[in-house]
Formats: C-alpha cells, structure tokens, sequence
C-alpha cells in the first residue's frame, strides 16, 4: 500500500487517521491540529480562563493528565495567556497503584518545572483507600474513592490558593457520562455535565480543556511526544457501571467515530426545564466542615461517619438526621476554607463561619 | 502488574518506564519450531510493544519479538467451513496480515485474559495499532500484508486516566 499524503500539508507522509474527521495527517501537522483545538476551546466564547489566574492542574500521572500538563504549559507559553500553573495530585492511598503514578507526577514537576502538591487521603480524612476497602469490601469502594477525590482536589486547591482546577476529562469522558446520566435519569447531571466550566459560588471553577479532545488522539499525542506517562489498572474494582458506558460507546466509536461528539453536541443541547430546576435541593454549607452539600451533611462527613462508626455498606444509605455534631471519638475533615487569591466575591469562605469555633472544639484530628 | 520508576527509566509515550535493561536483554524472543528464536528464510520477524497497560496480558513483558510464517494458508485450505471462493492454486496461500499476527500472538504470546485484547479476528475497540508508528487504519486494518522487521504497538485506551 503506497503511503498516503498528508491532507493537510500534501507532503508528508499520513501517519494518523483522525477519528473526529477522518482527515489523514501526518505527525506534525496532528500536533499543531490537536494543539489548536485544545486552544480554541480555551478561548471560545469569554474563554475559560483570566489572565494571572492561579491554576491547578488535576494531576494523576495517567495519559490524560500528563497531556494536559505538556499542552497547558506549552500553549500558555505559545498564546501569552499569563496562567501561573500548578500541579495537584491526590494520593489516595493504593499500594502498588497510586503511590508508582505518583512518581510519575513528581517527573512530570521536573519536566515542565510546576510546582507540585501531593494531598493524601490519609491525611485529610485519616483513612486511606487500603483501609477502606478492608473495611467495606471491594464493592461501593468507588463511591468513597470518587467522593472523596472531588474534596481532596478542592481542599488542595484552596491549600494552594489556586482560582481554578483544570482536569484531563477527555471527550469519550465526557460522552460516557452523558450516557450514564440519561440511563440513570439524572436530570441535574446531565445538565451541567458538558459544561467546559463548572462553577457555583463556593466552589472553585473547574473546567476541561480537553472536552473535545479524543482519547485516541490523546494517546497518539503521547506516544509521538514520547511524554512519560503511567498506566495501570487500579486494584480495586473498576466503576463497573462506567465499564459499560465505555464499551458501549468504543463499540460505537468502532462503526461511527464521530458518534462520541455527537452525544456530546446531544448532552449540550439539552435544556433543563425552569420548574424542575426550581423544585432540586438548593446548595448548602456542611454543618460539619464547611463544604459545599446539598444536606446538612455533605456526602464526604457522612461517609467519614459510617466508616469511624465501623459500618460497612451502610455508610452509603446514610440517614441524614439534625445530628451534625460528629459522634465523639471520631476523626472528622478539617474545616474547608478558600484562600482566594484575589478576593473572588465578598461572601468568599464567610458562609460557614458561624459553626467554625463550635466544631473546632469537636474534630479529634 | 505496576511497575516501579527506576532511575535509568526514559520516556516511551507508552504507559510504563523502559528501564534500560528491557530494550537489549529482556525482549522475549518467542521460540518458533525448536529453532530456538532463530528465524526460518520462510519466515518473517514482527517486533512488537505493548502500551497502556497491555503488556500485564504478554507475560508482563512489553516488547516481544515473534516470527510468523511469510505466508499462511487461506481459510479455504484450513478447517474453515464457509472458504471464499478459491478458484486457482495460488489461492491456498497468502501472505501473511495483521490478521495472521494478531492470530498467532493470541496463540503464542498472549498469557492471560483475551477477551481484554481480542475481538473476533482483531483487537478491541478501544486498542490502537500502530504500524512502523503509522495509525493502522491507513495502512489496511487487518489486511495490511506484513514485512519482515515491521514494528507493530498495541497501546490500550481502556484505562486510567
């Protein structure tokens, strides 16, 4: 088979097949296309970031990231977008998983010269997910881990005064969960979940820059680069149903590639009723420790509780009573306060200061 | 299962440190016909990486080299029970695809759990080949007809993030 030219430069060799397009590109021109997109869904619209604002990278070592990371910094290089990056990494305490990507990260801190935080879930919840799991079991382990990810990354972030926490979440990311949305009928998810950036008033903005970035470009970008990546299984079970997101949708992928940015288009066009909105739980502070929660109780307190309890599988169906007062004896998660930078509102960290000294007396750790 | 990052590791863009060791000693020469990894003139030599996590299937091993039969007998000559229209002798052979290789690696390489790498006559969807480092989708899938030294990457999406 001769070898095909570039489409896009006619002299070079093709060497990918884009599977967004179908266009057959040679190497260099692969790079400065996937790195073009990934800048123009930085700067769409208002674009999603201000310049000289403090910015987190979500790190974990896996291909998604450590992309990231090399794009970011080479793109906030090349378009002066003033950004003052940071990596962030959460070691959740997995024994043969996360403690080898984490050296991963700390390579990539040398490679691209970020500073780097490493927030552990031993830590900041006095547990680790080894423990856990020797606890609960290997089923639901994925609810702890994915609750408390989403606060460890807050947390950290507010430790490193960052304004905002950008994650790899990559196309197919974003399309699976679309489809778990829908088959879960989780109307309010679905919603926001195609969202490029998330923010309410007492979270940190998070966004995606690499929403429409395919995971097959993602790798070949990686593997051309030679970009020092890690990747392995984590040991505990997979999120089974993401599994099954995930191969619905590379079986898919496999008859029709553009199907994955078709669901996306499908997840952004969709509209959430103002009635329906009106009727969701609004936004609160947890009681405990300030996070933001849609109870008294934020998902990660109650959590904490069931497992210092000495519960198992119960912790998940926790009832949320007008006891926020952790049980004595118990650890319990720090008070969770923003550092702003720049001071984001007037409100910034002021919601929960009420409860603050009360319960500092309570927390043990 | 995860390897630890060893001071002499270097960048593959692959999903795991090549420490300097595996790229001269511990690529796994696969022994074909008792000739001890010494290659047949009817044969070709294939070398393959693994990536993303897929060498954990190989023997825990992410480079191989195998040697695969230049060519193959068509599914007409085998046990295959609906054979293609084979009208001329020359049909009974063909040179060897991606088709073959990948055939033979699951008899011969693959250590565990093929349903994590197989599907039908090809891999999974979510498995990117490369041949000679091009996207295999240019080069014919699993008709590609292989070259002797040809250098073939399986990387795995399935995974991590």
């Amino acid at each position: 088979m001769a070898p095909t030219p570039c489409q896009l430069c006619h002299t070079a060799r093709a060497l990918v097949k884009r599977p967004k397009t179908g266009q057959q590109v040679c190497k260099t021109c692969f790079f400065e296309v996937f790195e073009t997109e990934v800048h123009n869904t930085i700067v769409e619209g208002n674009g999603i970031f201000r310049r000289g604002e403090r910015v987190a990278i979500g790190a974990s070592g896996g291909k998604d990231s450590t992309v990231l990371a090399h794009v970011l910094t080479m793109l906030n290089h090349r378009y002066d977008y003033g950004l003052d990056l940071f990596l962030l990494s959460i070691d959740e305490g997995i024994t043969g998983y996360r403690d080898d990507s984490l050296e991963t990260v700390k390579q990539n801190q040398v490679e691209y010269g970020l500073p780097l935080k490493i927030l552990s879930y031993n830590d900041l919840y006095g547990w680790t997910m080894d423990r856990i799991v020797e606890q609960v079991g290997r089923r639901n382990n994925c609810t702890f881990c994915g609750v408390f990810r989403r606060q460890a990354l807050d947390r950290g972030a507010a430790q490193l005064a960052v304004d905002h926490i950008v994650t790899g979440h990559n196309a197919d990311d974003i399309a699976e969960t679309v489809l778990m949305n829908i088959m879960r009928g989780d109307v309010a998810r679905l919603g926001r979940c195609t969202a490029v950036t998330t923010q309410s008033e007492d979270t940190i903005k998070r966004s995606k820059p690499f929403k429409y970035a395919y995971e097959k470009e993602i790798v070949m970008y990686a593997y051309f680069k030679k970009l020092t990546y890690f990747s392995t299984e984590c040991i505990y079970s997979p999120d089974a149903y993401r599994g099954h997101a995930r191969v619905f949708l590379k079986d898919l992928e496999a008859i029709r590639p553009s199907a994955i940015i078709d669901i996306i288009h499908s997840g952004e066009s969709f509209v959430l009723d103002q009635n329906t909105q009106k009727g969701m739980k609004a936004m609160q502070t947890c009681l405990r420790c300030g996070y933001m929660s849609s109870n008294d109780l934020c998902k990660a307190c109650a959590l904490l509780q069931g497992l210092e309890s000495g519960m198992d599988r119960s912790a998940l169906h926790q009832k949320q009573g007008g006891d926020t007062a952790a049980p004595s004896g118990h650890r319990t998660i720090p008070k969770y306060e923003r550092h702003a930078h720049v001071p984001v509102s007037a409100e910034a960290g002021g919601g929960a200061e009420g409860i603050d000294t009360p319960l500092k007396a309570l927390a043990i750790s | 299962m995860a390897q630890s990052i060893a001071s002499g590791s270097s960048s593959n863009g692959l999903g795991y440190s090549s420490k300097r060791e595996i790229a001269t000693e511990e690529l796994v020469v696969e022994k074909s016909g008792g000739k001890a990894g010494g290659k047949g003139e009817d044969e070709l030599e294939i070398r393959i990486e693994f990536g993303g996590g897929l060498h954990l299937l190989f023997s825990q091993q992410p480079r191989h080299t195998v040697h695969l039969p230049r060519h193959t007998p068509s599914p007409a000559a085998s046990s295959d029970p609906s054979p293609e229209p084979t009208a001329s002798e020359a049909a009974d052979n063909h040179p060897a695809t991606m088709r073959d290789l990948i055939r033979h690696m699951k008899r011969t390489i693959l250590s565990e759990r093929e349903e994590m790498f197989g599907e039908g006559d090809g891999v999974r969807p979510g498995i990117l080949v490369l041949i000679n480092d091009a996207d295999w989708e240019l080069e014919g899938e699993l008709e590609y007809e292989l070259k002797d030294r040809d250098e073939v990457v399986f990387i795995s999406t399935l995974h991590g993030g």
